[in-house]
């Protein structure tokens, strides 16, 4: 099945927000074995200028991947079939322990080709002002049934 | 290593491994909330056509990350970040697991920036496409936004 293209350039309302904690930033930096010193210590992070722990690069995926499960469903795509293709961070400004972030979902692109869709959403991330932080670009595959 | 701050164009960064085993994985899905079957249940992941429980894709793009800090020497040192997820990094459930090794080189240097191309790689097989950063090699002169 096909996915109506006509759902490109759709915002979904923000998500409610999320509160970044320094010991959800200590764990998934205890995951991926990252040892810099700011993920963990509030005394590091505020040596490089910051409130409290640095979030590592990929974190936001932690806020997004929700998000972007919503539009999934809105859309009615069967998640067994999804593969992910592409993911992009661009930053503002690092995700910090204390923050309350906001994720607002647009649809992106869709595209057919090869009796697979390809699903493009961007997730613009913001703090509690209003200012943004990061936007994450998610490309899925949605495999068709060839 | 070199200090970033004097990388130059064409420069090869030291390639870093990591070994991927299925605790990892475990430890992964929890702490980011991904908790797909196929990186945990080889019944599963083979009945969707994989070999076996794979990674997560995110999972390896956050060790290509965890290069990408190493090499700069900084925590907030990543100011854009993108890969293409081209081949799965099988995981076998063994002690051993896999290897995930990550090379970089430095494309450009400008105002402060680097571009580094990533090459990752899993049993000598690509299994990121497209991977690029660019990353923040020299204080920012009015020092980061602060947060909250």
């Amino acid at each position: 099945m096909a996915l109506d293209p006509s759902v490109v350039g759709r915002t979904y309302p923000p998500t409610p927000p999320y509160r970044v904690g320094r010991e959800k930033i200590r764990e998934f930096v205890a995951a991926i074995g990252a040892t810099d010193p700011a993920y963990t210590d509030p005394g590091a992070a505020r040596a490089l200028g910051y409130p409290d722990v640095v979030a590592p690069p990929t974190f936001p995926i932690v806020l997004t991947l929700a998000a972007g499960h919503s539009v999934i469903e809105a859309l009615g795509i069967e998640y067994a079939r999804v593969v992910h293709g592409d993911q992009r961070f661009a930053y503002t400004r690092p995700v910090v322990a204390g923050d309350e972030l906001t994720c607002v979902c647009t649809v992106e692109e869709i595209l057919s080709r090869g009796g697979h869709d390809f699903l493009t959403t961007r997730v613009d991330v913001s703090d509690a002002t209003g200012a943004p932080v990061v936007s994450v670009w998610t490309r899925l595959v949605v495999r068709g049934d060839a | 290593m070199s200090q970033p701050e004097s990388w130059v164009e064409g420069q090869q960064l030291p390639a870093q491994t990591y070994r991927v085993t299925r605790a990892d994985l475990i430890r992964y899905a929890g702490a980011s909330g991904d908790f797909n079957p196929i990186h945990w249940s080889d019944r599963i992941a083979r009945s969707v056509g994989l070999p076996g429980v794979i990674a997560h894709g995110m999972y390896t793009m956050a060790l290509a990350g965890r290069a990408l800090t190493t090499w700069a020497g900084r925590a907030d040192a990543v100011v854009e970040f993108g890969v293409r997820f081209t081949k799965p990094v099988v995981v076998p459930d063994d002690d051993t697991g896999a290897e995930v090794v990550v090379a970089g080189v430095v494309r450009s240097v400008a105002e402060g920036e680097a571009q580094v191309e990533l090459t990752v790689t899993s049993g000598g097989e690509k299994v990121l496409g497209q991977a690029r950063a660019r990353l923040r090699v020299a204080a920012p002169s009015a020092g980061p936004t602060p947060g909250p």
